[in-house]
């Protein structure tokens, strides 16, 4: 039992994963499809962070009274990958607002059809 | 906790409410990497997901308002496919190892070293900082160009030149709220003061440049949602914080071919100074300084861009 409560972190990832992916593809509106990335974006830092754990471990800065410690590597790659996950948000963010000046819409179907439309009167 | 605040996000249609329960997720996550002793994680985690993104959001929803039309798409597709994704992956999960096991794969290949050596041959106690700025310098410095060239493209689609606009707009953020006013002025100078903090001490304890740099960023975001973009620019004028986003690159950079200079390897910092040791903690504080300059610079600039385009056109 206890083996298998411990792929429970990975369970957890693969939930919120899931989550993130099935708003990307199951909701129109553009801005929830970007909340959707961050969300899987996010359970993959959950599961590098996880995987970075050993127990009885602690945060990795040396300390006289600790000896076992955190692999600290999945450590910087999800804090570097946290910022510049925000930049990018915030140039799809951009990008969205863009396409509502554009379309006036921020509807994936609507911009279809204003797509379509478009070329039709061609 | 994070799973049904998760599936709130995906159900709710007001799309406002719908960010502030992310916001409210990525506190909780960054709780999660407390727990899980990734404590500059979660710095950085609650920082930026639960301020800069919220916020930009938000501005985001003023601009494309705040409900989302109900497709008429049937759900049931998608919830196949991703259900049919979910089972396949908890399938590959069986061969996994476990949770916290220190005979895990990843805990076999370089982090022994990181753990043993970068005490000694860096001299700095936080392993996260050390194996950041030095082990992995080249990787840092892409993820700061990473930052720099994001902004470069929000600014380009979203055309801020920073000018100044006319105070005419009768929009809410526009006009002062003295309560908000009277609340902030206190807060900005210690949210600034920490940043700092967090930037010079991240050598000991949990922080650094990105940190600091998303920080300080937070401490002029309040200014200005309380006391008006005008105000703000009045205080740190574009063009400047503009220079400032490029100079951080070019610090990290430099620091990079001035080590060159002296002898060493691209980003080896040893040869700063008389001992390695000492060397290492100049180079490791000049590009920690380096990366908050361009983080903070570029979180501002996003903001102000965001923020423009919301209330101001």
């Amino acid at each position: 039992m206890s083996e298998l409560f411990s792929l429970f972190n990975y369970w957890v990832v693969v939930f919120l994963m899931m989550c993130g992916f099935y708003t990307v593809i199951a909701s129109g509106n553009l801005v929830k499809k970007i909340i959707g990335l961050n969300i899987f974006q996010t359970s993959v830092f959950i599961m590098y962070i996880s995987v970075g754990k050993v127990t009885d471990g602690t945060a990795p800065i040396v300390s006289a009274d600790f000896s076992v410690y955190s692999n600290p590597l999945p450590h910087v790659l999800i804090l570097t990958a946290i910022v510049v996950g925000v930049a990018t948000t915030a140039l799809g963010l951009s990008l969205v607002s863009r396409i509502k000046d554009a379309y006036g819409s921020v509807e994936d179907d609507e911009i279809l059809d204003a797509d379509s439309d478009e070329r039709g009167s061609k | 906790m994070l799973g049904m605040t998760a599936i709130a996000v995906v159900r709710l249609h007001r799309l406002f409410g719908v960010v502030i329960l992310f916001s409210i997720y990525s506190l909780l996550s960054a709780s999660i990497f407390v727990a899980l002793d990734a404590v500059d994680v979660a710095f950085t985690e609650a920082a930026v997901g639960a301020g800069i993104s919220t916020v930009l959001m938000l501005a985001t929803l003023v601009k494309t308002g705040r409900i989302e039309k109900r497709s008429g798409r049937h759900p049931l597709l998608p919830l196949v496919v991703v259900l049919i994704t979910g089972a396949a992956l908890i399938w590959g999960t069986q061969d996994l190892p476990g949770f916290g096991d220190p005979l895990n794969p990843v805990h076999q290949h370089v982090a022994d070293r990181y753990i043993e050596q970068s005490p000694i041959e860096i001299g700095i106690p936080n392993m996260v900082t050390s194996v950041l700025a030095s082990y992995r310098g080249y990787d840092t410095m892409g993820e700061v160009v990473v930052v720099f060239t994001a902004l470069v493209g929000v600014l380009s689609l979203l055309g801020f030149s920073g000018s100044r606009g006319e105070k005419s707009t009768a929009r809410g953020p526009n006009q002062p709220t003295p309560v908000l006013q009277v609340m902030a002025i206190p807060l900005v100078p210690f949210i600034l003061l920490f940043a700092l903090y967090v930037q010079f001490h991240g050598d000991f304890g949990p922080g650094g440049g990105f940190q600091a740099g998303v920080i300080f960023a937070v401490g002029i975001i309040l200014y200005t949602l309380t006391f008006g973009l005008d105000e703000a620019l009045a205080l740190i004028p574009v063009s400047v914080v503009r220079i400032i986003a490029a100079l951080g690159v070019l610090v990290y950079a430099g620091t990079g071919v001035v080590s060159m200079l002296s002898g060493g390897a691209f980003l080896d910092y040893s040869v700063l100074a008389k001992s390695a040791t000492d060397g290492q903690h100049y180079g490791i504080l000049i590009i920690e300084l380096g990366v908050g300059l361009t983080v903070a610079a570029v979180m501002i600039l996003i903001f102000f861009s965001f923020y423009d385009k919301a209330f101001r056109k």
